[in-house]
Order: C-alpha cells, then structure tokens, then sequence
C-alpha cells in the first residue's frame, strides 16, 4: 500500500534517503527523476505517487509520468512521452499530457524544458565555434628538450657566429663605402708590397754574393723555421728592423712572402683553431656546466688580432 | 641444537673472494689449496681476475658497488696515464708532432642527413627561383607582417607581441578577440599583408608561433622557449630604431632548413638600411633556432662589437604546412614526431 506521507516522513527528515546530498544551507536530491532537484516534499519522486520530470537523451527531450496505478509493477512505472522539436508544440504537448495534474508539476516540468532546450542549443552553437585543443605535455621529454636547448646554446657561441659573419659580410663588400676600413686594408696591402718589392731587390743581390757560403744555406732553412713562429707575432717588428744582420733579413725577406699567404690561412686557422678550442672547451668544461647549470649566462674568449699564434 | 663453528678463514681478502662463492666448492678446495701461493701477486696486482668475471655478477649490492668504484677509478688512472704520456711525447717532439685531434662534438658526429643543400646544385636553386619567396628576394614586393595572439593574451604575450613589432619593420599587432583563423586569413590577403604571424600563449607565457605566408604560402609551426623581454637583457642598448635590419641566416644547411629559411628571411625587407646598423640573426644549431637582434659598431676592420638590443628566444619546428593554415586538413609537408626524431642524439633535420 503506497503512501506518501509515510515515505516522506522516514526518508525526508527521520533518516536516511540515499538520494539526498546535504549542505549547509540547502538540501539536494540527486534521483534522475526529481524535477527540481532540490530535497522537498513536492520534489522527491519516491514521495509523490503522481509525479512528473522532464528528461534528455541525445537531444532528444522526454516527459515522464507516474501514476499510482501503476505503483505496483516498477518495470512498467514510468510513461515516456517523446516530445517535438518544436519548442511551442512540445509546451502544448506536456500541457495537454499533464491535464489536471497539480499545477506544480505542470508548471516545474515547463520551467525544465525550457532550460534543456536553452543548453542544447547552446552546446549546438559552442561546437561551431573554434574549440581549444588541449595537447598533454610530457614532461620527461619536456625536460630534456630543455636541456637539449641549453647544450645546443653553449654549442652555438652566438656572439662569436655573428661577429664572424658580420666581419665576413665587411670583407665581402656587402657594406659598400659606408665604412673606412676597406680602404685601409687596401693601402695597407699596398704597402706590404712594395715593401716586399724592395726588399725582395736589396735580397736578390746579397743572395748573389752568400751563394759562394754553401754551408749557409742549411743554417737559414733552420732559422726559418724558428722565426716564422716568432716573426709571426712581430710582423711590425720585421719592417722597423733596419739595424739587424743581413743574413735575419734574407730570412725575413724570403719568409715574409710566404707570410702574407700564411697569414690568411693563419687566421683561418686560429679561427678555427680557437673555435676548436673553444668547442673542446665546452666538454672540458662540462663539470662547471654541470654546477653552474642554472646560470646560463655565457662568456666567450673575444679573439686578439689574430697576430699571436700559440707555437 | 649443534652448533657446528664454521672456521673463517682469509677473511682479510674479503671483497676479492665474493667472486669464488658462486663456485662449486671441490674447485674452491682446490684454489684454496693454490690460494696462498698466489694471494702475494693477488694483491701486488688487485686486478687478477679471472677473464669471464664481470662486476654484475656480485650478489651483495655493497660489495659490488665498491668494486665497481675501485674498476672506475683504475679505469680514470689509465687514462691519466694515458694523457701525461701523450702529453710528455708531444712536448718531446716539440713542432714535429701531430696536429692534436679535434675533439668530438655532436656537430662533427651528425649522421649525414641526404636532404643536405649542396650549395652549387642546381635543382635547389631553380626551386628557390620559382618558389613562394621568389618574389621577395627579387626584390618584387615588400613583406607586411601581421602579429596576433590566441585568445586572451596575458602581460607577458602583449608585450612579446610589441616588441616583436618593433623588430620586424612593417609589422602590425591586433588583438584577436575570439576571431576564427580561417575568416581572418582572407582579410589580411584582402589588405596585402604578406604574413600572419600567431603566437599561442599557454599560462602567461608565449610558448607557440604560428607564421602563415598569406596568399597561401607555407605554414610553419613552431614552438617558442626562453622569451626574453627587453628589460630582462642585460647590457641592452637602446631601442631598436626604425632602419630594416639585416639577416643573418646561419647552419639552415638541409632542405627543410632552407625552405625554413627562406620563410623567415621573407619576414624581413631585402633592401636593409646599413645606417641603422642592426641585425636580425637566426642561427640553428641543432634543430634549435635562436633569434638575437644586435646592434653592431666596427672597431676596426678586423674587430666588430654586438650590443643586443631587442627581444630573444628559441624557436623550434613543429610542423611545415603546404598551404594556409588549417589544421584538419592541411596537408603537411613535415611534422615532428618525437619518438622516431629525437631516438638518435646525433640525428637533426634542419
């Protein structure tokens, strides 16, 4: 025998309805079939044995109904109602369906619709517009990219990589008249020549008379050797030498032709040699990498005129 | 209850013995009967074991790390030894000795990749001719650049987006404000902007770049690490002035490098004012794309100073799309997948 104040008076106040979520200021109902959603007397569907909600599958909207003739066989308790797409035409639906019901019902069954039909249409017009595509990150491979950055950084030597371009560029012309230094290099290589002209003459006749020396000449492949290393840092030196012995000047002489094709290469070669060193110096260096780890702030070694060449 | 008292014999060997235990016993009779006659030269040489031992087989996670410290540190000696010889005959030769070795460097071990641009062929420059960028780097149109973000943009984003602004010349920033991509693209083709560059912010920082060439050219994402503001720089200069900077374009060395690029270049005017005296560089290295804005000054003709002035960051590829940007059915010319690109340390693309 179904009665609903009995019902009501054990699970609403007395004790224990599991549908019931308690808060502080309010009481909620979480059965699919409250109306409301709220614990009340005229909300609890298993208090009221005439009872009606409003439900949504797939955005598709159903009246249920309940009656008390049909308290007795729970498979059969629920009446599905399919209502129309048409916002007026279902109203009038659930109208002519909930005739003579208790006008609380009618009208809480209305207000749900609406508001079903309001979030349907919103999520219809949210799936339209762009949606935000959530990428998880993993943070292992996060990690090690980042570690990956900071190596592929030390490598780099940013600085030195542009200045070297930029001086490259200088060479090159690229730059055009707006610098000085082009012409500076020109007169100076003139000059250089002329100076090997001269010196090249005065050498040809002292050759002539040390020819008759065989012996010397052993003595001066050796001492080129030498001072191709030494003469290499004091290129100014050779030239301001008026005072030295002739036999350092034909070895001087005969060097600093081969000089000035050496001191291209030699630049190129302790460009190189210096970022070789440099790059060696970065896993020689990797214990202070390791400890300095968070200071990224990188010093590289400015390259002199490259006019000193470690022997 | 028998308590038998199990002699402890040698015990002062300790660790060198863990080894025999595994062995049955009737062989450890037998080398305990050998033992003492080769305990002197065991412990003269502390490395005497037999060849097919190795230091995992040690039971005892103690004993076995100990050994495996004592293996490392004989190891470490060898090769101090090693390097003094080395070093003593290289000081013995004196200028005759060998040019020292260059050292390894994950540059000098990169796997060859075959796409590499060899720079006199011919296929690749008739490519570059013809392709997109063509028209740039004759000199035919000037870029304009649009700067957005995605929705919402943070402090941080806003002010990346300024400053980035000021170092592409002929940029513009708009703020987004809900828009849909796809509708924007034909506005900004409408008003002859040339690029469409997107940067994604993800909790306040800016952390992605979207650069779309507009009358529909590539599309390459990338992903943006290390932003550094202009009050972040130390030493900075002044603000960057209005001249077009130059590009430096540095290690783009394979094909994909180069259509990157060209793609970047194209960002930047190909008449760059030389008054200004500054300089736009994207340097790869790695697969990693570092952008620095310098400010240069020659000393003399063989010295240049940098002062940098500008906005920093690393850019890395994600993706290369053949035409404008569309994500579901864009067709992609390379994507990043990190689990076949980044298994070999010495592999890189660009």
């Amino acid at each position: 025998m179904q009665c609903d104040d009995v019902i009501w008076d054990i699970i609403g106040n007395k004790q224990f309805c599991s549908f019931k979520v308690k808060t502080k200021s309010q009481n909620f109902c979480r059965n699919e079939y409250n109306i409301t959603g709220l614990c009340n007397r005229s909300s609890c569907p298993l208090s009221n044995s005439q009872y009606a909600t409003i439900r949504e599958e797939k955005g598709q909207c159903f009246l249920y109904m309940k009656v008390i003739e049909r308290a007795a066989f729970p498979a059969r308790m629920w009446e599905k109602v399919k209502l129309s797409r048409n916002y007026e035409k279902a109203l009038e639906q659930i109208d002519e369906s909930l005739i003579y019901w208790p006008r609380f019902l009618r009208h809480k069954c209305k207000q749900r619709f609406t508001k079903i039909t309001q979030y349907l249409i919103r999520m219809r017009k949210l799936v339209l517009k762009r949606q935000r595509k959530l990428v998880p990150l993993s943070r292992k491979v996060e990690r090690r990219e980042k570690r990956k950055e900071e190596k592929a950084l030390i490598a780099a030597q940013l600085d030195n990589a542009i200045e070297k371009e930029l001086l490259e560029r200088l060479k090159q012309g690229t730059y055009g008249d707006i610098y000085n230094f082009p012409v500076h290099a020109f007169d100076k290589a003139l000059e250089q020549q002329d100076e090997e002209s001269e010196e090249e003459e005065e050498g040809e006749d002292e050759e002539e008379e040390e020819d008759d020396e065989g012996v010397g000449k052993s003595e001066f492949v050796a001492e080129e050797e030498l001072e191709e290393s030494d003469l290499s840092d004091f290129e100014e030196m050779n030239k301001l030498k008026t005072s030295s012995d002739e036999e350092e000047q034909d070895d001087e002489e005969e060097s600093s032709g081969e000089e000035e094709e050496e001191e291209d290469e030699m630049e190129v070669e302790t460009k190189t040699k210096a970022s070789s060193k440099s790059k060696g110096k970065s896993p020689a260096n990797g214990s202070t990498a390791r400890k300095k780890r968070a200071y990224v702030e990188i010093e590289y070694e400015t390259e002199p005129a490259p006019k000193s060449r470690a022997t | 209850m028998d308590i038998t008292e199990v002699p402890v014999s040698n015990d002062n060997k300790g660790k060198k013995n863990e080894y025999k235990k595994p062995k049955n016993k009737s062989v450890t009779k037998e080398r305990n009967a050998v033992e003492p006659k080769l305990e002197p030269k065991l412990e003269a040489s502390e490395t005497a074991f037999p060849p097919t031992f190795s230091v995992s087989e040690i039971k005892n996670k103690q004993r076995r790390h100990h050994m495996f410290m004592k293996f490392k540190l004989e190891k470490s000696k060898l090769k101090l030894q090693v390097k003094k010889k080395k070093k003593k005959e290289r000081e013995a030769l004196g200028d005759q000795a060998p040019p020292k070795e260059v050292p390894k460097t994950i540059e000098n071990q990169r796997v060859y990749d075959e796409t590499t641009v060899d720079p006199e062929d011919e296929e690749i420059a008739f490519d570059e001719g013809t392709d997109e960028f063509s028209a740039y780097f004759n000199g035919l149109t000037n870029p304009k650049v649009l700067i957005t973000t995605s929705d919402r943009p943070r402090g941080r984003t806003v002010r990346f987006c300024e400053q980035l602004a000021t170092v592409v010349p002929n940029a513009h920033v708009y703020y987004r404000r809900g828009l849909a991509l796809k509708k924007i693209i034909p506005q900004c083709v409408a008003r002859n902007f040339t690029y469409l560059m997107v940067i994604n912010e993800d909790r306040k920082m800016p952390n992605g770049l979207v650069l779309c060439h507009l009358p529909d050219g590539p599309t390459a994402h990338f992903k943006i690490s290390s932003v550094r503001l202009r009050k972040e720089m130390k030493r900075r200069g002044k603000d960057p002035t209005e001249h077009s900077p130059e590009v430096i374009l540095n290690n783009f060395t394979t094909r994909l490098g180069h259509s990157i690029g060209r793609l970047l270049a194209a960002l930047f005017p190909q008449d760059p004012q030389f008054v200004g005296r500054q300089v736009a560089t994207f340097h790869n290295q790695r697969d990693f794309i570092f952008f620095r804005f310098h400010r240069y000054i020659f000393k003399n003709e063989k010295k240049v100073g940098i002062q940098e002035l500008g906005p920093r960051f690393t850019l890395k590829l994600r993706s290369l799309q053949k035409g404008t940007f569309d994500s579901k059915f864009g067709e992609y010319e390379w994507v990043l997948k990190r689990h076949e690109m980044d298994a070999c340390r010495r592999k890189f693309q660009i």
